[in-house]
């Protein structure tokens, strides 16, 4: 099962490869992975999705608050939080499939940002599934290149 | 005032109580020596052989004291000198800091002379460290740094220290350091109530304390609990003197080397209360055949440990000597004569034994040493079969009487331990147990037993073999000794001692082994007792590999 976490640590040096490391050597996967400042200058946000069951995940959350440097483990759990990723997208694009990728481009609501003689990049954001779905209708056009950001998430509402 | 970085570190280790540092000169902290000169009436500086050797000793100085320990090494391969040393520490929940130098911070980076990525290298295997790139954070580094040593579990913490960070100065103003925080708990009345309530509706609880009760200070309290709810205690290896063996409720080590008894008691029990233990794989070898009808109540200060190795049906995370002294007063008194009846006759059934053969017994070396030392001596291990055999036959009453590197097993931990031990605890002798493989890695701190003239004694096991490993080849790889044997190595130990100055005996007899041990201790200066005994003495009772702890061998019994 996917689970989605956002990690609060201190905003200096060295602070990733910590929460990374302690990943890794504990064996823990990770899927995809994002940081970047927070509300608090203080603090960067480093938002984890990872798959495990909630013993695995338990143990992680325990295991990352020990770290120092680490202020708070929150899980976000898909009923309550937003999930989003940004995605790069670089197509081959002749003339004559120009036009059938800007429509899809417009029902995902992706933006068009760099075309040339033989391609289109288009920026989209979204969830996991909205991503996947538009890079499988890409297929058929020929991806030259993806690029994720990972996936970054924040609670709805109220919920701080 | 206006000090530079070096004088500002020191400054620092006075303020945090430190008098004591044990280290290793180099390029990058001699602006750190040069300051130690300045200060040498205020902080008495021990130079070991090797920086191992300095890493052990502020190890076995914080085991034996529960003060931090401080080592200092300089950059490059003084700092991955100490790196087992550090990562013995943070397996047993040590509070050390190590001080390291590094080059300067403008050639940080740059593949310098002696540069390592000091803080890279030790991330898994400290608390927390730091490297100080501005003189201006160094004193709240070291403050900082000496907090989180001590504060909830302890354990080791690494302040790196470029070289012109050392020579630049700042002002500096003396603060009061700050009380170590052990306190992390949020326990209720409620869960104190719960926990009681469990624990007087068990019939058969056992008690499994480990390295924390002795961490927390909390033996009094553990003794206590003892009292009222009438059960038996088994211990881990870190867990031994947190408990004293002559309680008739001590049941002794449980796991791989465990006692019949605690293993037996462990699969029997209802109810498995652990304090301050960490159900390492080497107490419950196979986790689905432990304890397998007893739910578990877990007291132990570092939340992480809940449910990690083991499930457990309730948990009080927080101190637990204060948790015990919460506990105590409302549990409710119990009587249950049927299981420690129960105890008595598995004790009676299997006492820790060994066969007399006239040679010269491993077991009944450590025996006697118990008998002759336990009063007065602090007793440290190697790692190896004379470790195991040392948590068996060893009687130890009192918290930090007992040292040996539990969870790394780290051969050659010992004579450094003994040494920081000895420093520790002025005119207490310090027995170092260990067997010819450990001594003959790190027997170098000899030299530095007899330098500082420390009564230390090194008692060597001595099966001309790596005994351990040579019993798993006997046992599981059908006695294909593959380079285990130590018998082409003609090393003679006691010239060997004598050319560091040490005073040194031959024992090859049982008749020898009181007068060597009697001797020695009267030395008060560092001595080497060399045992010699058959390679082919095993450790039982022992747990094969992949099985239920209740399926130990016993001697013989194969």
């Amino acid at each position: 099962m996917r689970h989605v976490l956002s990690i609060m640590v201190e905003n200096k040096a060295g602070v990733l490869g910590r929460v990374v490391g302690l990943f890794s050597r504990r064996g823990y996967n990770i899927d995809s992975l994002s940081v970047g400042a927070s509300e608090d200058i203080r603090y960067s946000r480093i938002t984890v999705s990872l798959h495990g069951d909630e013993r695995v995940v338990e143990q992680i959350q325990k295991q990352l608050a020990k770290l120092i440097d680490v202020h708070d483990v929150t899980e976000l759990e898909a009923e309550s939080a937003l999930y989003r990723e940004l995605c790069l997208v670089k197509v081959e694009a002749n003339a004559a499939a120009r036009s059938d990728i800007f429509n899809i481009a417009t029902v995902f609501r992706a933006n068009i940002i760099d075309v040339s003689v033989k391609t289109i990049t288009m920026e989209l954001t979204g969830d996991l599934m909205k991503m996947n779905a538009f890079i499988e209708l890409m297929k058929p056009y020929g991806i030259i290149e993806i690029a994720r950001t990972g996936l970054t998430a924040i609670s709805r509402g109220g919920k701080q | 005032m206006q000090l530079n970085g070096a004088e500002i570190l020191l400054e620092c280790l006075i303020e945090q109580g430190t008098d004591t540092i044990f280290g290793y000169p180099g390029g990058a902290v001699l602006p750190i020596y040069d300051a130690l000169y300045k200060y040498k009436d205020k902080i008495n500086h021990y130079l070991t052989s090797h920086e191992q050797g300095a890493s052990h000793a502020a190890d076995g100085y914080a085991r034996s004291t529960g003060k931090v320990g401080v080592c200092l090494a300089t950059s490059g391969p003084g700092a991955t000198n100490l790196v087992t040393g550090i990562a013995t520490a943070y397996m047993d929940s040590s509070p050390i800091v190590a001080i390291t130098g590094n080059v300067s911070v403008p050639m940080l980076g740059k593949d310098s002379f002696q540069e390592v990525d000091t803080t890279g290298i030790t991330m898994p295997i400290t608390k927390h460290n730091f490297i100080v790139k501005d003189v201006a954070d160094l004193a709240d580094t070291i403050r900082r740094a000496f907090h989180i040593a001590r504060s909830g579990r302890p354990g080791p913490v690494l302040v790196d220290i470029p070289k012109d960070v050392a020579t630049a100065e700042c002002q500096f103003s003396p603060q009061t350091p700050s009380p170590a925080l052990r306190e992390s708990t949020r326990v209720t009345p409620q869960q104190l109530n719960e926990a009681a309530e469990l624990i007087h509706a068990a019939k058969k609880p056992l008690i499994y304390a480990g390295g924390g009760v002795i961490a927390g200070d909390a033996t009094a309290e553990l003794i206590e609990f003892v009292k009222i709810i009438d059960a038996p205690v088994c211990v881990s290896a870190m867990g031994i003197g947190g408990f004293p063996d002559s309680d008739p409720h001590n049941v002794g080590m449980i796991g791989m080397h465990g006692t019949a008894t605690a293993n037996s008691l462990a699969t029997e029990c209802d109810f498995l209360i652990a304090i301050g233990a960490r159900f390492s794989d080497r107490v419950i070898s196979n986790a689905k055949r432990f304890a397998p009808g007893a739910k578990v109540l877990h007291i132990d200060i570092d939340p992480a440990e809940i449910n990690k190795n083991i499930d457990t049906v309730f948990s009080l995370v927080g101190d637990v000597k204060k948790i015990l002294s919460l506990l105590n007063p409302i549990l409710q008194k119990n009587d249950r004569a049927a299981w420690t009846g129960r105890m008595n006759e598995l004790k009676a059934k299997f006492p820790l034994g060994y066969k007399e053969s006239g040679l010269l017994k491993p077991q009944y070396v450590i025996q006697r040493l118990s008998e002759l030392a336990r009063d007065k001596a602090i007793f440290v291990t190697e790692v190896g079969q004379h470790q195991m055999w040392s948590c068996h036959y060893l009687q130890i009453d009192r918290p930090r009487r007992f040292i040996t590197s539990g969870g790394l097993g780290t051969m050659g931990f010992g004579l450094g331990a003994a040494i920081g031990a000895a420093v520790a605890n002025p005119g207490t002798p310090v027995v170092n147990i260990s067997g010819d493989g450990c001594f003959r890695m790190n027997n170098i701190e000899l030299a530095t037993a007899v330098e500082y003239e420390l009564p230390v004694i090194e008692v060597i096991i001595n099966n001309h073999a790596l005994g351990m490993v040579r019993q798993w080849q006997t046992m599981f790889y059908d006695r294909r000794y593959s380079q285990t044997s130590l018998h082409g190595k003609t090393t003679d130990f006691v010239k060997l001692a004598e050319a560091y100055g040490a005073t040194a005996f031959n024992v090859t007899k049982p008749v020898e082994v009181d007068d060597a041990i009697n001797k020695a201790l009267a030395l008060g200066t560092p001595c080497v007792i060399n045992c010699e005994i058959s390679d082919d003495e095993r450790v039982f009772p022992m747990v094969p590999p992949g099985a239920g702890i209740d399926e130990y061998v016993l001697e013989g019994g194969e």
